[in-house]
């Protein structure tokens, strides 16, 4: 059965072009993706998230904020009882924050360069 | 999680679980369907459809909005294509609709096509169902972008509403069959832009050819959806079909032919899935297959052969 994977932007970029080039691919792998725009909070996201019933929920940040929103939908997911959730992030994000955001709940963060096919590999090894 | 006694408390996981389960055919639909099924029927189900384009994402986020302002709650199922090359789909509908996540009274959930043709998906009635056990008051069934002839929602909703927008065809666009026979309400959105007085003209001069009519004349709304323009108007106008239904008795008649399409509906889906175990995935039937291709059996008998002992 398709596996479905919410694609968002938490935060106030609204570069969107990554995004969207990984919506299509996920699509283009035979995903239902819920596409949710730009400029959204954690709490529409995670929202959004239980209301589809989604396996996946993929965030993409530019701004420098994935410290602290990342961490969060996170945390929300887990309040409304969503704690099976794969979570995923990407953007222009240093090496450096990524083993904090992993210790956050975020299983894998995809930095520029990455191939697309990487992302849905990952998926598909992370739901059942 | 006992999804259907928590779906009947109103716990929002459960519902989405529950739509899951039914989307998906999970072992435990079916029993979900059949403890819901007397909890069903309160719900005034709204349908909206049209071209792509037309602005039905941005419209349902509207009316949902209006209808939370006059106390009611609201379900919506927004629809859109998956890829007959990939089967993915992405389901976009959702942009519009964020600021609904914050309003405790509304519930959104997106479904993918899933091969069905007529701009549903098939398991869009169920998640109607689901919602209308949660205690939905309204649901809004958005449809996919629509070209002529997908008219799957009328069988779906209680009163279809047209989204048409100006500047899409001459006027004997207006008199062909499909989706311009559907509407129980006409909106003609993005109606600042140039053509929407003649668009407007067409389509009142498609409904006075129309003899059909008895007692409802469609309203015709304009609306700029993307600022809110014409959006009263609009839910009072659902809610004058609603009555107008209510009082001729004709609810009652849709929601009976209704009951019997879906009724129908599952029998045959019922019979296909038999006949495709017992018939179509055998090696008897693909010898006969074989033997069509040199002409040494006919196709007709043959059908006759299985219906005769399969279905007797």
């Amino acid at each position: 059965m398709a596996i479905k994977v919410l694609v968002a932007k938490p935060g106030l970029d609204g570069h969107d072009r990554g995004a969207k080039v990984v919506a299509r691919a996920l699509r283009d792998a035979g995903f239902e993706v819920i596409y949710t725009g730009i400029r959204l909070t954690p709490e529409q996201i995670a929202e959004a998230a239980l209301q589809d019933d989604v396996q996946v929920v993929a965030l993409s940040l530019l701004s420098g904020a994935h410290n602290t929103l990342f961490p969060k939908v996170v945390e929300l997911l887990k309040a409304k009882g969503l704690n099976d959730v794969l979570v995923l992030g990407g953007g222009v994000i240093p090496d450096a924050d990524i083993p904090g955001l992993k210790a956050a709940g975020i299983k894998e963060v995809f930095t520029p360069g990455t191939p697309t096919t990487a992302i849905v590999d990952c998926i598909k090894a992370n739901v059942k | 999680m006992d999804i259907v006694e928590e779906l009947l408390n109103h716990n929002k996981l459960a519902l989405a679980k529950g739509i899951t389960a039914v989307e998906n055919e999970y072992d435990n639909a079916v029993e979900i369907m059949t403890k819901i099924y007397p909890r069903t029927g309160h719900a005034y189900v709204i349908g909206i459809t049209g071209p792509p384009g037309a602005g039905k994402s941005t419209m349902t986020d509207k009316i949902a909005k209006e209808y939370s302002k006059r106390g009611f709650t609201v379900g919506i199922v927004a629809i859109d294509p998956t890829s007959p090359y990939s089967g993915g789909a992405i389901l976009g509908d959702r942009i519009r609709m964020m600021d609904l996540t914050a309003d405790e009274k509304i519930f959104v959930r997106s479904m993918a096509t899933r091969g069905s043709l007529g701009g549903l998906s098939q398991k869009t009635g169920d998640a109607v169902k689901l919602m209308d056990a949660y205690g939905m008051d309204r649901i809004i069934v958005e449809t996919v972008g629509v070209g002529q002839s997908e008219v799957d929602i009328v069988k779906t909703a209680d009163t279809s509403m047209v989204v048409v927008i100006p500047g899409m065809g001459d006027d004997i666009q207006a008199i062909k069959a499909g989706i311009l026979e559907i509407g129980d309400l006409f909106t003609i959105n993005k109606a600042d832009r140039d053509g929407t007085d003649k668009l407007n003209i067409e389509i009142e001069m498609m409904l006075e050819l129309n003899p059909e009519y008895h007692g409802w004349r469609p309203p015709i709304n304009r609306t700029i959806a993307s600022k809110g323009i014409g959006i009263e108007a609009v839910v009072d106008s659902i809610e004058e079909h609603k009555k107008y239904l209510e009082e001729s008795g004709k609810l009652a008649e849709i929601r009976k032919a209704r009951t019997k399409s879906e009724v129908t509906a599952m029998l045959n889906d019922r019979v296909n899935r038999y006949i495709d175990e017992k018939v179509v995935n055998t090696k008897a039937f693909d010898e006969q297959i074989v033997k069509m291709q040199t002409r040494e059996i006919e196709p007709y008998s043959v059908v006759d052969e299985i219906v005769a002992k399969v279905l007797k």
